[in-house]
């Protein structure tokens, strides 16, 4: 089988499930659907490994087209393949984590009426996935790009009879919309500036336009790639919930929890990661943009870790944590360390997923109550969730040997090596943000497997999910006792656990300091140094993880696991204590930073009010009251008067006809005769 | 056969409209409904050779007809389509057959004469499509107005005589002009109607600005665009399903063909003195228009100014002019626009019309969970209201992308304002989408409704197929048009001025 051959098989396999899982559903069945979507995941997922090692025995990468799409101008935009290891390794950790989803999905959808749906949701959001990252050019991305956003549209409003679902979902589309606004105009400037829209015919024409300007403003000439690079990087912000585009994740924790696991934690919400290291060779012109990169990265990585302290949603605990972890990429991008951000990309696609797929077990123990102020020592009634749960926890917040180790204290050396202005806050907001997901993270752990058994008592509250007019029937009835659940959930969490522990001790070497994404990623170490102090110690993984135990990070991840444990295990007076002091501070991060106020009191409400004043105004009064009615009064006003002059009296008439003849004669006279 | 296409396209849906009112009184509507199908469908299939016979690298006019018809004016029987009008003959054979098809068992008064309203108008504006003659052209294009203004005013809802006066009114001033405006091309050239000849015809700026000034009145308001638009929201509101379905589908298509055939090649020195102001208007047709859109509480006036928005892409593609002249990327990005909102608008509207014939409302907030009872039609509902939102893989997507793409090489800023419809676009369609599809069974008419039948399952299918398949290659449909496209944009670049 020839290249395109298989690449195009890879990914049409699960848009196929898709297909026949949800046109057919009724037919094939439940089981039907689940077996025609995981075979063809799992085929895909098959292909995608077997690319993977094509490529690490030396296989040639392959940059080809399938089919014209459409040519305009004589420009050809095509259907089409790059497929090197950076592609390859997003095609197996997609294809992964979706085939670990599948069958967790078995035991966690198995009620749900809308079970073929389902399953053919996620192949679908697979295949759009797999489309995005094996892109050879900007349209075929932005396929890709807007694809998985209707896919998570659809599931986050999977459950569409709840209103708080079909509102996340429409918040979650538009405000990725917006992102998409800048990401098109940034496809807009490099047709038009680069007159092509392949990214081997872009990267190779952008260095000769590295002083190019624009005029966007009458007298001001800005860098072309400065302002390419950042509208490029708002579509990223949308897409990967950077600050301030990062509301609609954690709304979009309404969604059933397997495609929290998937799309976002996983795998969509780093496309904007992938995609800005699939552009290296234009960011790392611009200062400018990596400067932004780091701001906007930092203030996501630090800020949103304190939003996941306050949570008691565990899902949204997830959530914070995963914007936190998205910003800790994105600083990766703007200290110019690509590489490191996709390979934290990469870890942390494991150990997400592992602790949202962990969280959704909990939460069908619970019987759909999320509240972990309700839970506690579940450790004894499910221990593989237990065990799990702690390995990707302490894989989170950066344990030594862990993965999350690796890919994280790599962010940090190459933060703290960098020289871009910005840089300076962001060390500080990294390093802050080791303490933070620490803490956040094993206050949700102790409280939710540790401590005393707080569940059991559902009639007694109504706390969060009834607020939202639910019609589930939530959290267990006293007595009643969580089971701990089968096969289908436990088995992906435990093959989920493994690449968390393990994979970054063995990626390392080869992803930051070998060859592994040479002639793929673009880093100009002359003016972008960061990744030398990386490489330096990415060559051995034992003594980087000896060697972090006199570091800063492993000392400020450790206080935050004991802070918590002493908070929440022994005294949990003190947090209650603090709450009350600093009032302010928790209102303030209970609203969120009053982004959602400013959003939907402030834009969108202003958005409804003009569009009402225009219609009302602009339509109603000004064109047709005054112009279109206006007009109709005047005819008939004018036709008032003439009807007047029709008095029905002969002489009337023939006093106006000998006047008209008399007019009519001097004109003729005086155009023809006099001039004679 | 091949060189009588165009006039088999005009004249089979006329006589097949002929055929039905001869059935007379509703006492045989079961007829007038099974003639009325195959004069469709013979119409429909008699322009899909214009298609596959069409000679892609050619720029000139193909299948031509010519005929003396009036000797002493000089007025022709002159037939022909390019590129740039094939299509719009295509969509509206295929439009109308669903037309026949959706309006089956919802109409029960005077289906005879609706059936046949709906088939001569067909012929009629085909006819205009097809026109090489000025003139031709004229009569088509005024002739067209009569079915409609019937359709609206006799079939139509509450207010309809008010629509059906509106609508006339507006279109009634622009024609005038219009007319003014070929008389005097004829004396300029000679006494010749043909539209060729107007085009070569040398003319000074100020004339050329007058000749705008007419086309501009003559066509805006049939696109519409912005301030001339008001009447569209009236008419789709009292306009049959069926009506509303050719409304946005074809007649809104005729006043920007206008812009193509007349103003542009016509009064190009004008285009590059004046066309900035087409391309403010555009803009606030979109920017304007979709902020108006938003706050709808009929879902078909949402609809309608949702098409004004769209059809904003389509001036603004046509007027935006790089070297003075307009772009590729524009002209066929518009063309493309043009097409792909013939699917998704009737698309859109026949969607509200199955909503409407089982519940009798077209107010928003009187549905809401509507996917409980109705999962086949709201997963098809979804899918023209992601096209109508530009998502890729669709057909919205395609055109809008074309133009602002193209924009970016003109003006940053058109771009900017243009893509705001990536925001305003997905707003007003997918909040209408959630409110009227999503959510829990609102009330006892949503609880009781039924899916869609076989023949609205059709109808959708069809469609449905035809968005895909547009968005996944609309290389089908540039290929065609590259070469007319080219030879516009190089006789637009040349100056008439004298």
């Amino acid at each position: 089988m020839d290249k395109p051959t298989l690449y195009l098989l890879i990914a049409l396999f699960p848009l196929f499930g898709a297909i026949v899982a949800g046109l057919f559903g009724r037919v094939i069945g439940r089981a039907g659907a689940h077996w025609v979507t995981i075979l063809g995941v799992a085929a895909s997922c098959a292909g995608s490994f077997y690319v993977l090692f094509d490529l690490l025995n030396g296989g040639e990468a392959y940059n080809g087209n399938v089919y014209t799409w459409l040519t305009v101008d004589g420009l050809d935009v095509a259907v089409g393949f790059l497929v090197d290891k950076l592609t390859a390794m997003m095609m197996v950790v997609v294809t992964f984590v979706s085939l670990m989803v599948h069958i967790y999905t078995i035991g966690y959808m198995e009620e749900d009426p809308g079970y073929q749906r389902f399953f053919s949701y996620i192949s679908l959001f697979t295949f759009s996935m797999l489309m995005l990252v094996m892109s050879n050019n900007f349209i075929q991305l932005f396929f890709g790009w807007e694809a998985v956003g209707l896919v998570s549209y659809l599931l986050i409003g999977f459950w569409f009879k709840r209103p708080t679902s079909i509102f996340a979902n429409l918040k979650a589309f538009l405000v990725n919309r917006v992102g998409d606004f800048g990401f098109l105009l940034g496809i807009g400037l490099v047709l038009s500036h680069f007159g092509s829209f392949y990214y081997a015919d872009v990267f190779a024409n952008a260095p000769a336009l590295k002083d190019a300007t624009i005029s966007l403003l009458p007298g001001t000439q800005w860098s072309l790639l400065t302002v390419t690079c950042i509208l490029l990087f708002i579509g990223a912000m949308g897409k990967s919930a950077q600050f301030p585009l990062h509301v609609w994740l954690p709304d979009s924790m309404e969604g059933p929890t397997p495609i929290s696991a998937l799309i976002h934690a996983a795998t969509m919400v780093t496309a904007g990661i992938f995609m800005v290291s699939r552009m290296s060779p234009l960011f790392e012109l611009s200062d400018t943009a990596l400067n932004f990169i780091l701001v906007i990265g930092s203030i996501t990585a630090l800020f949103m870790g304190f939003l996941g302290i306050i949570q008691n949603d565990i899902k949204r605990v997830v959530a914070y944590s995963t914007l936190s972890q998205l910003g800790y990429m994105t600083v990766a991008l703007g200290a110019s360390a690509y590489s490191v951000a996709v390979f934290h990309l990469m870890t942390h696609a494991f150990f997400k997923a592992l602790l949202f797929l962990a969280a959704g077990a909990v939460i069908m123990a619970m019987h759909h109550d999320q509240d972990i102020r309700r839970m506690g020592g579940l450790k004894k009634y499910m221990p593989a969730i237990y065990w799990t749960s702690l390995l990707g926890s302490l894989a989170l917040i950066g344990t030594p040997f862990f993965s999350g180790f690796y890919s994280k204290d790599s962010i940090i050396l190459a933060v703290e090596a960098s020289k871009l202005p910005a840089a300076g806050f962001a060390y500080f907001a990294v390093l802050a943000g080791v303490f933070v997901t620490a803490f956040y993270s094993f206050r949700m752990f102790f409280l939710v497997f540790h401590g005393k058994e707080r569940f059991g008592q559902a009639d007694e509250h109504h706390g969060h999910d009834d607020e939202h007019g639910d019609d589930h029937q939530h959290g267990l009835a006293p007595g009643e006792k969580p089971h701990s659940p089968g096969l289908v959930v436990t088995g992906p969490l435990m093959l989920l656990a493994i690449p968390s522990v393990l994979i970054g001790a063995f990626a390392i070497g080869p992803m930051l300091a070998g060859d592994f994404f040479k002639d793929v990623l673009f880093v100009n170490l002359q003016a972008h140094p960061a990744m030398e102090a990386v490489i330096h110690h990415a060559h051995n993984a034992v003594a980087m993880g000896l060697h972090a135990f006199v570091t800063l990070p492993f000392w400020l991840a450790l206080s935050g696991v004991a802070l918590s444990a002493y908070f929440y295990l022994k005294r949990p007076d003190i947090p209650a204590a603090i709450k009350t002091r600093v009032q302010p501070i928790y209102t303030l991060l209970e609203n969120k930073y009053y982004m959602d106020h400013l959003y939907i009191q402030g834009f969108a409400a202003f958005g409804r009010g003009l569009g009402k004043v225009l219609w009302k105004v602009g339509d109603t009064v000004i064109i047709d009251g005054i112009v279109v009615n206006g007009t109709a009064k005047l005819v008939g006003a004018v036709a008032g008067l003439v009807r007047r002059v029709q008095t029905g009296y002969i002489y009337h008439y023939a006093f106006a006809m000998i006047i008209g003849a008399l007019l009519l004669l001097t004109w003729w006279l005086g155009r023809f005769v006099i001039p004679h | 056969m091949s060189e009588h296409l165009l006039s088999l396209a005009i004249w089979v849906p006329i006589v097949a409209g002929l055929f039905v009112l001869v059935t007379g009184g509703d006492q045989n509507a079961g007829w007038a409904r099974k003639i009325a199908l195959v004069g469709a469908l013979l119409g429909f299939l008699v322009t899909i050779p214009l298609y596959t016979r069409f000679a892609p690298m050619h720029g000139g006019m193909q299948f031509e007809e010519m005929r003396p018809w009036i000797e002493t004016f000089n007025i022709n029987y002159h037939l022909g389509v390019d590129g740039l009008s094939m299509f719009f003959v295509i969509l509206n054979a295929f439009t109308t057959l669903l037309v026949v098809i959706a309006g089956w068992e919802v109409i029960q008064n005077r289906v005879a004469q609706y059936m046949a309203a709906f088939l001569i108008m067909s012929g009629l504006i085909n006819g205009a499509f097809a026109a090489l003659d000025a003139m031709l052209f004229y009569v088509f294009f005024e002739a067209m107005l009569i079915p409609l203004y019937l359709i609206v005013g006799v079939w139509g809802g509450q207010n309809r005589v008010y629509a059906a006066i509106k609508l006339f009114l507006y279109t009634l001033m622009g024609s005038l002009l219009l007319l003014v405006a070929f008389i005097y091309l004829y004396f300029q050239t000679d006494r010749s109607f043909e539209i060729a000849d107007f085009q070569r015809v040398a003319l000074p700026l100020a004339v050329q600005g007058y000749l705008m000034i007419a086309f501009f009145f003559a066509f805006a308001v049939k696109v519409p665009m912005f301030p001339v638009h008001t009447w569209l929201p009236d008419a789709h509101v009292e306009a049959p399903t069926g009506g509303s379905m050719v409304l946005a589908a074809i007649t809104l298509k005729l006043g920007a063909y206008g812009f193509l055939r007349f103003a542009l090649p016509i009064a190009p020195d004008a285009a590059r003195e004046w066309g900035w102001i087409i391309v403010v208007l555009s803009l606030i047709a979109i920017v304007y228009i979709g902020l108006v859109a938003l706050v709808q509480t009929d879902m078909k006036k949402l609809v309608a100014y949702s098409s004004i928005s769209h059809m904003g892409f389509v001036t603004l593609g046509f007027y935006m002019l790089v070297d003075g002249a307009p772009t590729t990327y524009g002209v066929e990005g518009a063309l493309v626009q043009m097409i792909s909102h013939g699917f998704v608008s009737a698309g859109m509207f026949f969607c509200i019309g199955v909503m409407y014939d089982r519940v009798h409302s077209r107010k928003i907030a009187d549905y809401g969970g509507v996917a409980n009872t109705m999962p086949k039609f709201a997963a098809f509902a979804l899918l023209f209201a992601m096209a109508n939102s530009g998502l890729p893989a669709t057909s919205g997507f395609v055109g809008e992308f074309m133009v602002i793409i193209g924009a970016v090489k003109v003006n940053f800023w058109y771009a900017f304002l243009a893509a705001t419809t990536l925001v305003f676009g997905a707003s007003y369609t997918l909040w209408m989408y959630k409110r009227v599809i999503f959510g829990d069974v609102a009330n006892e008419n949503v609880a009781a409704l039924k899916d869609v039948n076989a023949r609205e399952f059709a109808v959708l299918a069809v469609l449905a197929v035809a968005v895909l398949g547009m968005g996944l290659y609309p290389q089908a449909f540039t290929e065609k048009m590259h070469a007319s496209v080219d030879t516009l944009i190089t006789h637009v670049k040349t100056s008439k001025l004298p």
